[in-house]
């Protein structure tokens, strides 16, 4: 590989950008694999990279059905915090927060982190005692974070509406001035081109369409283009987890659900922090490229069809010009959805089976993406080790049996 | 926008109407004190999630405010039947596979 630099865009200038390498080859499947991850998004691809550079297990495979990063990580609203309430939670996503923050040097790629802040609002006295609970927990676990007044807000974000006589009046926020944004697209490039230079293939367009075993134990995958043998396979598909489940046999407690987002017309910058609001449910951010990045709820009814119905996002784009006014006249310009897989307590699975050598990371539901570093870093570590990252172990799927849940539902400023 | 015929009101009505209660046709276990924890784990949070038909209940809130099933391919979101509880599906199981 190629390293980025300075002089490397300057040579590359003098050929016209003509002759840069391809940042991933393409090869062909081998026989077998030590590890094989189903699912080319940014978490398979951050456990394929992670994998090979912390374990030196390079024998490994990413096969993907579509392209690569053309799922939820194409679709998220590239949201980054760590403000969990649990500790187990906050934990988890502050290790991803900490491995965003020397991500693209790590990778040499811009993966464009930016930590422009976060701002969670509350509009009433029981979002106010929420705020206030989970910002002290956050920092008792070492997560920066503050309460802020709304005159606070206003210099943080000038356009958005203090005032007492709206529909839902802000009275306050938590501020977690760590947070921010990414560019999501560069985070499964950047990680994709690091596995690759370390030996890991990029197998893509080649769906799962079973999971083989012998005598309870994973022996490889049935794709579209053969079998491909694996002693371990880590499924990490998100939205089609339950499909991928049921290919071993297995049920999961997650239900997929289409989220949606959108996008407007590029405006001059006007908004340099992330604003979520989970009582009027509404979020956004804006973009390097000048679009306002707005996230709306997720239908509510399950759903694989990577769409999502008008009235969520109607509902959504009410709150958003409740909050901005000024954005009121600001047209859209793209809308689509993704399929999460929701886990019953808005928390993710990242877990063994009940099948030797066959691990699941999903249930990452609608917040995912602030997670990818960490989520494929402790589940690259559970699928070495064949045991339970220490931040991993409360998210075992044995949970929804023994009871021990981790209910980050409302708890977390999570928006939906 | 999903248009959903309630079988009680017997109208076609939207989806902003109605509701969404899961799963149908889970039973309540009799003695839950008797079950294991997988028992009742399964019972509470694992669901069958089907890229495919898949037999949902409704609540008609803001219009009979009555509960009703309904099959509905969770891929293309068409809703193949819906019906009243206790009424028998017009659509046998052997039938649902298609589209999965």
């Amino acid at each position: 590989m190629k390293k980025y630099s300075g002089f490397s865009l300057f040579s590359n200038a003098l050929s016209y950008h003509e002759n840069w390498q391809k940042i991933w080859r393409s090869p062909k499947p081998k026989r077998e694999y030590d590890v094989i991850v189903v699912g080319g998004g940014g978490h398979g691809l951050a456990t394929a990279y992670y994998l090979a550079k912390v374990h030196g297990i390079t024998n490994v495979a990413v096969v993907e059905k579509g392209y690569l990063g053309g799922g939820n990580t194409a679709r998220n609203t590239t949201i980054i915090r760590s403000n969990y309430l649990w500790d187990e939670a906050a934990q988890l996503y502050e290790l991803a927060l900490k491995l965003w923050e020397g991500l693209s040097q790590e990778l040499n790629y811009n993966v464009m982190f930016s930590q422009r802040g976060v701002l969670n609002l509350g509009h009433n006295l029981q979002d106010m005692r929420d705020i206030e609970r989970r910002v002290n927990a956050n920092r008792l676990n070492g997560i920066d974070g503050e309460v802020v007044t709304p005159a606070r807000i206003k210099e943080i974000a000038p356009l958005i509406n203090i005032s007492p006589d709206c529909r839902y009046p802000i009275i306050g926020a938590s501020w977690q001035p760590r947070g921010g944004t990414a560019r999501h697209d560069a985070v499964a490039w950047g990680y994709a081109r690091g596995a690759d230079a370390l030996g890991v293939d990029m197998i893509q367009q080649t769906e799962v369409t079973g999971i083989r075993r012998e005598n309870g134990t994973v022996v490889g995958v049935e794709t579209t283009e053969g079998f491909i043998g694996a002693r371990k396979v880590a499924c990490v598909t998100a939205g089609n987890s339950g499909v991928v489940a049921a290919m071993a046999g297995l049920r999961l407690p997650v239900e997929s659900r289409p989220l949606q987002a959108l996008v407007s017309e590029p405006v001059k910058p006007c908004l340099d922090t992330v604003v979520m609001s989970n009582a009027v449910h509404g979020y956004v951010s804006q973009s390097d490229k000048g679009d306002l990045v707005i996230g709306a709820g997720v239908d509510g009814y399950n759903g694989y069809g990577q769409r999502g119905s008008f009235h969520v996002i109607e509902h959504t784009l009410q709150a958003i010009c409740e909050l901005f006014p000024a954005f009121s006249r600001v047209r859209m310009n793209r809308q689509w959805g993704g399929v999460v897989d929701t886990c019953p307590d808005a928390c993710p699975i990242i877990s063994k089976t009940s099948v030797g050598g066959l691990y699941f990371n999903c249930g990452w539901g609608t917040g995912g993406f602030k997670a990818t570093p960490g989520s494929g870093y402790v589940f690259a570590d559970t699928v070495a080790n064949d045991r339970p990252h220490p931040l991993a172990a409360p998210f075992d799927v044995d949970r929804f049996n023994t009871g021990a849940l981790i209910d980050e539902h409302g708890a977390a400023g999570v928006a939906h | 926008m999903l248009l959903i015929h309630c079988p009680h009101c017997r109208e076609d009505r939207e989806e902003e109407e109605f509701s969404y209660n899961g799963e149908a046709h889970i039973v309540r276990p009799l003695d839950p004190e008797s079950l294991s924890d997988e028992a009742w784990g399964d019972y509470l949070f694992f669901r069958k999630n089907p890229r495919g038909v898949h037999r949902e209940m409704w609540y008609h809130a803001v219009g009979c405010r009555r509960y009703f099933y309904a099959a509905r391919n969770t891929l293309s979101y068409e809703i193949l039947h819906t019906y009243c509880v206790g009424e028998k599906p017009q659509i046998d199981a052997a039938n649902e596979g298609a589209g999965a």
